[in-house]
């Protein structure tokens, strides 16, 4: 078995997410409220968010049910949102996207992405792409649907 | 007894790697591979006689057509009717149930008519009734299912009403394998006047069908999942009901007398079947029915069970972990088999077993309605055909076990 490349996919970090959703919650009154899913293999997810008074994210919820990518991603997207403002969600949104994408990441990403970087190794897997993208796409529409 | 090794042959695919693994396809439910037969049916039409059909003066027309309408006198009486006529070329299952929810749902499904489905059917069985019944009012029942997927007939009798006006279920069930007892439904909606409308998308490719036993109004099925190529499918009607039937495409070859103000309609099948036809797909249907009538429907129904029912008892092995569904029973189902894993989500499994050659089908199977009565919101499915063996379940058994532990560690 290319037992390297599933490892590769299967991360302990991301096994670690999956099984232990970090922020499994709702929060309540949430400024920014967005949810994905993804029809062709059920995977959902509801993403909850709020400001401060400096528009830095302070709150983060994140409820869903699917596969092991969906999940971990967002489960590792949920952490990496607190503390960030609008704007620097965005780019990191947009970064995350040229990862999936095949780009290298710059030294200074790498270092912001942390543990996200561990979703590298589903590129390997073209058809797996859309499920580490499902809390990300939900997430963007959210944070479009609060500027409105 | 099938041949196994000699007619694993018959299909050039089979001998492909994946990730350098040997493939082991378990995906027939999607579709079916295609043996050498079907493939060079199609190469010989279009290398040597490749033109339109009924309107040429050509002897390539001439051919063509003459390949066409055997064709289709073949795929009749592989279903159990002498009747030609009654056999519409169409895209695939779903646009037959489409062009009857049109044609004859339009002319004869009005406010306060009751139209019975049940929950397992797939979206193609299920939405087009939806929508008809949106556009003319009438209302949609349902079957209840039994704990292990079979439909509930206790209350077969109240369900049934003189408001009936039409059945449609599937004959078997694309997630559970189950097979329905359709004959006694078809029995039950006759004797208060309504049609049945069979989807044997699941089934005909598997097992004997007799349109004229059943007594079914209309059967829709598709090729590719019957060693066929992709692009063509059947709807099998009743002769007298589809001659009182509207059109549902317009244009060419559907007409008899046309002027700039009005026309008249072609005799049946060619009114259903408007512009030129999947003419090569129809042929290449031929070869598949020649080679699936040349093996046999019923061994390869046996063959089926007995790989069945040997995956069915080596997935007890795993109990603790994972849910089979379906009946257990290999007298009341088919060979696809769905299942959901305690710790793995089915495109994670799905995803596993690809590396290892082992095509399954992982999601809800065009079955969201069964998956939220399943408590499921996705499941895995390995579906057989003709040419898969008990070796490749042993390796299957092997790697899913793998998984199990690899996800749980």
């Amino acid at each position: 078995m290319e037992e390297d490349k599933l490892d590769n996919l299967y991360q302990e970090i991301i096994l670690d997410h999956y099984r232990r959703p970090r922020n499994p919650n709702i929060v309540l009154n949430p400024q920014i409220h967005a949810e994905g899913f993804n029809p062709f293999c059920g995977d959902r997810i509801i993403i909850t968010a709020n400001f401060d008074k400096d528009g830095v994210v302070n709150e983060v919820g994140m409820e869903g049910e699917g596969c092991a990518i969906s999940q971990a991603s967002a489960s590792m997207m949920g952490e990496i949102l607190k503390g960030k403002t609008l704007e620097s969600i965005s780019i990191l949104t947009e970064t995350f996207r040229g990862m999936m994408r095949g780009n290298n990441l710059s030294e200074k990403d790498i270092e912001l992405f942390g543990e996200l970087m561990a979703l590298e190794g589903v590129r390997e897997f073209p058809v797996r792409i859309k499920c580490a993208l499902l809390a990300w796409s939900a997430l963007d529409e959210g944070i479009n649907n609060y500027k409105k | 007894m099938l041949n196994l090794e000699q007619m694993r042959k018959d299909f050039p695919i089979l001998n492909r790697k994946v990730h350098g693994k040997q493939l082991v396809y378990f995906d027939n439910g999607a579709t079916s591979q295609k043996p050498r037969q079907v493939i060079n049916e199609l190469v010989d039409y279009y290398e040597n006689y490749n033109s339109n059909i009924h309107r040429s003066v050509h002897l390539l027309g001439e051919e063509a057509t003459e390949k066409y309408e055997i064709a289709r006198s073949k795929i009749a009486s592989f279903i159990g009717t002498s009747v030609p006529e009654s056999i519409v070329f169409v895209r695939g299952t779903t646009e037959g149930i489409n062009l009857v929810a049109s044609s004859w749902g339009s002319m004869n499904i009005s406010a306060g008519d009751e139209i019975l489905l049940t929950p397992m059917e797939h979206h193609s069985n299920l939405v087009p009734w939806q929508l008809l019944a949106e556009r003319t009012g009438a209302q949609l029942k349902f079957f209840n299912l039994t704990e292990d997927g079979q439909l509930d007939l206790s209350n077969m009798d109240s369900l049934i009403s003189p408001n009936t006006k039409l059945v449609a279920l599937t004959i078997m069930s694309n997630v559970l394998g189950t097979i329905n007892p359709v004959k006694k439904i078809i029995d039950a909606a006759h004797s208060v006047g309504s049609i049945v409308v069979l989807d044997g998308a699941q089934s005909v490719p598997h097992m004997p069908t007799d349109v004229v036993d059943l007594d079914c109004d209309f059967l829709a099925f598709s090729g590719h999942k019957m060693l066929g190529p992709t692009g063509i499918g059947v709807l099998y009607g009743k002769k007298e009901i589809l001659d009182e039937m509207n059109p549902y495409m317009f244009g060419g070859e559907m007409v008899r007398q046309v002027s700039l103000e009005k026309s008249t309609w072609n005799d049946l099948p060619y009114k259903f079947e408007a512009g030129t036809p999947n003419i090569a797909d129809v042929i290449g249907l031929g070869a598949a029915v020649d080679y699936l009538l040349k093996i046999g429907l019923k061994n390869i129904h046996d063959h089926e069970i007995s790989l069945t029912s040997y995956a069915l008892t080596k997935l007890e092995e795993f109990s603790d972990r994972m849910k089979v569904f379906g009946p257990r029973d290999t007298n009341l189902r088919g060979g696809n088999i769905s299942f959901h894993c305690r710790d793995i989500h089915p495109h994670d499994l799905g995803t596993f077993l690809d590396q290892e050659g082992i095509a399954i089908r992982a999601g809800h199977h065009c079955a969201m309605p069964l998956m939220h009565c399943l408590e499921v919101p996705a499941t895995g499915r390995a579906s057989f055909y003709l040419y898969n063996t008990h070796d490749e379940i042993d390796f299957f058994i092997t790697i899913l076990g793998k998984a199990l532990n690899y996800f749980e560690k």
